[in-house]
């Protein structure tokens, strides 16, 4: 750091990194309110102050999308909340959901100068802060529209990566319809991610917004099946967005997975979340509500899916992952909540098999401890078991959140569209492109499971990729350089 | 989206037709391909086959035995009125060849979902035996319909009131005794209906084809309620199916996994059952 940073990071040393407050962890197990409950105005401009407004700011490098993150604190440190809402839209359409669910602690603030000596600047809390306060304020500002292009652009899937391409299409003049396999929009928003992390009503107001800019929505249209991609282009679409996701469970292949009571966390997160199975009979889908329940994974969903089942009444949740706690690729702040609220962990454990009871539902597992050995294709070490360390874990649901795969059904019914071995579908990285033309892809349908903001990002590179196409004006300049950042 | 009713009734003790508007997904329709509904915005979604369209009018029509909350919700609903929510066509439409010798074997609301295939099989040019299950003659579903597809019609009653005094698959039974001719068998009811089929078909080798109703949620392979094991491997019914090779099913597990949320399905039809004041 510079001179002048230093004697401003001495100034600010005065200053802690502000928490927000959260709902207790014994109160909050009962109920699937938010946890926590954001920043009061002054503490959102306490904690902005402490930003050293740097001559060369990293945190910009780490974000996916290129929000000018000084610039929002600056507004924010003086008091211009509206002004700062408005800022980070210019480059993020959805402030409110990245706010609360992006990695930040690998992105924008792992680069943090400030966090060099001291915690970094809360980047993450500021943004949803100022998202909230605009959406309560009701000053939500619609951007101009371009004139009409008369172009048409059909989106399919209208979960992150859909609605971002969606949001800056419209922006540009370009006739958008987005085309959802489910009955409500938001894919992983509304049917992954549950309420306590991020609540509906916040989706559907960033789709509602979607809307007033001109956005079509058609939902209960499986592109594939009700309409397939071809047809849509006879139909007069002169560009497509694949954001289809990763929508296709993956499975340990251990004895007893088929039993009443596992669960796939997909299945269990979408009974829950999407279709409000904790509210039944109130709401008709059913969900099973266990005693001891065990989620097998290390992430986001695995965490999300144990914390479900606490609040859905279960004595005991576990968390079984055959690593350990470093190696755990879930938001830190989730793991924390998961473990002030009583969620125990097994790690450095394997299941090998499911047992049944005489009804066909889940009685115990069997699992074994692992030692940690080489590192693996994906650059962690590798979990070895240890011989003869077998024991018997009482279960009476089990979730399988070990991770997603893309939804094959759009490769399976596009010719010519190319996929990797694994189903990704093949697309250029700073385009989208893929192997069809007029036809783009982005988020995790390309790079399997991953986040909501990567997602964000490719499909606003995929978005001015279609605009140049259709118009020939490049606004991919004003895109972050460089390789894309840090999970 | 929000689909209307064309019209909805009654056609058999607890078995109803609805005629429901669906322009896209009766053009895209084919044999064996089903649909997902819900009746309300508090509603679950349910697969149900599509037995009839029409690609002019833009209808879809579905038949359906009330057995739970959602079905009798659905039996509720009026001509004009609207359900929240339908999908489709979801599932691999069926195989269809010219086999040969095919026999098309329904069994109680199982009669509808065959219909359809039915009519494909005699299409392609198949010589057609049908073999129809119920258990009264009150419960025979779409009799004139397969009357003018079949060149080969048995009908069998539970209690004898119409045609054979038996189950369909002593029909088959018969048949596969006196060495009739039989290339390819499609079977569609009752899981035990669908397992005596499979077992009589097993040892001369016929090609059985049965379409099997898991519990569904979003109908498009992305949570895997579904899942059935065929030749122990893992299948979705909703994307790898509905219909598998019946000689390789595992009706043991289906039939377990049917039963998942059985206690929570009694007390949503009781509470439902109460609120109607029925």
């Amino acid at each position: 750091m510079g001179e002048q940073e230093e004697k401003k990071s001495a100034k600010k040393e005065k200053i802690p990194r502000q928490k927000m407050a959260e709902q207790e962890p014994k109160e909050r197990i009962k109920n699937f309110q938010e946890v926590p409950y954001g920043f009061t105005p002054e503490q959102a401009m306490l904690e902005a102050s402490r930003c050293l407004k740097c001559k060369k700011p990293k945190c910009v490098d780490g974000c996916p999308v290129n929000i000018n993150i000084p610039e929002f604190i600056s507004l924010i440190e003086q008091g211009k909340f509206i002004e700062a809402a408005w800022k980070i839209k210019e480059q993020n359409a959805l402030p409110a959901i990245c706010g609360r669910v992006c990695p930040q602690e690998e992105q924008c603030e792992k680069l943090c100068v400030l966090g060099k000596k001291q915690k970094p600047v809360s980047i993450g809390y500021l943004e949803r802060f100022v998202a909230d306060y605009e959406r309560a304020s009701g000053k939500i500002q619609l951007p101009k529209i371009r004139p009409k292009t008369g172009k048409k652009v059909a989106i399919v899937g209208s979960g992150p990566a859909g609605l971002t391409a969606a949001g800056e299409l419209i922006k540009l003049g370009h006739d958008v319809t987005i085309y959802e396999a489910l009955h409500l929009p938001g894919g992983v928003l509304v049917y992954g991610i549950p309420e306590f992390r991020l609540p509906k009503a916040i989706v559907q107001a960033e789709v509602e917004y979607l809307k007033a800019l001109g956005v079509k929505l058609e939902v209960d249209v499986v592109v594939g099946k009700t309409i397939t991609v071809d047809e849509l282009f006879e139909q007069g679409v002169d560009a497509m967005f694949i954001g289809t996701g990763a929508g296709l469970p993956q499975f340990m292949d251990i004895p007893g997975e088929e039993l009443n009571g596992v669960y796939s966390a997909n299945e269990f997160l979408t009974r829950n979340n999407l279709m409000k199975a904790f509210k039944f009979p109130e709401y008709d889908t059913p969900i099973l509500r266990g005693k001891k329940v065990a989620t097998i994974g290390g992430g986001n969903v695995a965490m999300d899916s144990a914390r479900t089942a606490l609040r859905l009444g279960a004595e005991k949740s576990y968390i079984v992952y055959r690593r350990s706690r470093a190696e755990m690729p879930a938001r830190i702040d989730e793991i924390e909540h998961a473990e002030q609220e009583g969620i125990e962990f097994h790690l450095l454990t394997l299941p090998l098999e499911i047992y049944p009871n005489e009804q066909g539902y889940v009685k115990a597992m069997k699992c074994q401890r692992m030692q940690l050995g080489e590192p693996d294709e994906s650059g962690r070490r590798r979990p070895v078991p240890i011989p003869g360390s077998e024991f018997i874990m009482d279960v009476d649901i089990v979730i399988v959140a070990i991770g997603n795969r893309p939804n094959p059904l759009i490769p399976q019914t596009t010719p010519g569209l190319q996929t990797q071995k694994w189903g990704g579908v093949i697309a250029d990285e700073a385009t989208g492109k893929t192997s069809r033309e007029h036809i783009y892809a982005g988020g995790d349908i390309v790079t399997g499971a991953a986040t909501v903001i990567l997602a964000m990002g490719a499909g606003k590179k995929a978005a001015y990729a279609i605009h140049k196409e259709l118009t020939g004006e490049d606004l991919s300049l004003s895109l972050p350089k460089g390789e894309d950042k840090t999970r | 989206m929000p689909s209307k009713i064309i019209s909805n009734e009654k056609i058999a003790p607890e078995i109803f037709k609805i005629v429901l508007v669906a322009p896209q997904i009766a053009k895209k329709h084919r044999a064996g391909q089903f649909i997902i509904l819900r009746v309300g915005e508090r509603g679950e979604r349910i697969p149900l086959t599509v037995v009839e369209k029409d690609p002019q009018a833009g209808t879809i029509t579905l038949i359906y035995q009330v057995v739970g909350k959602t079905t009798m919700w659905l039996s509720d609903k009026k001509a004009g009125e609207e359900l929240q929510d339908l999908v489709g066509p979801l599932g691999n439409p069926t195989e269809i060849e010219n086999f040969g010798n095919a026999v098309a074997i329904g069994g109680g609301v199982g009669c509808a979902c065959v219909y359809p295939i039915a009519k494909a099989l005699k299409e392609a040019g198949n010589h057609l035996t049908i073999i129809w299950g119920a258990r009264t003659k009150e419960h025979l579903l779409l009799e004139k319909e397969i009357a003018e597809i079949s060149d080969r019609l048995e009908i069998c009653t539970d209690d004898g009131s119409k045609g054979t005094h038996g189950f369909v698959s002593e029909v088959l039974k018969r048949m596969i005794e006196q060495k009739e001719k039989i290339d390819y068998v499609i079977a569609v009811g009752p899981v035990p209906m669908m397992r005596a089929i499979v077992e009589l078909t097993r040892g001369p080798g016929i090609r059985t084809v049965v379409s099997l109703n898991s519990i569904m949620v979003d109908g498009t392979g992305m949570c895997g309620s579904c899942r059935v094991l065929v030749g122990g491997e893992r299948k979705f019914a909703c994307v790898d199916g509905p219909e598998f090779d019946g000689h390789k099913v595992d009706f043991k597990n289906m039939m377990t996994r049917l039963r998942v949320y059985k206690e929570f399905e009694d007390l949503a039809k009781e509470k439902y059952q109460e609120e109607r004041g029925r």
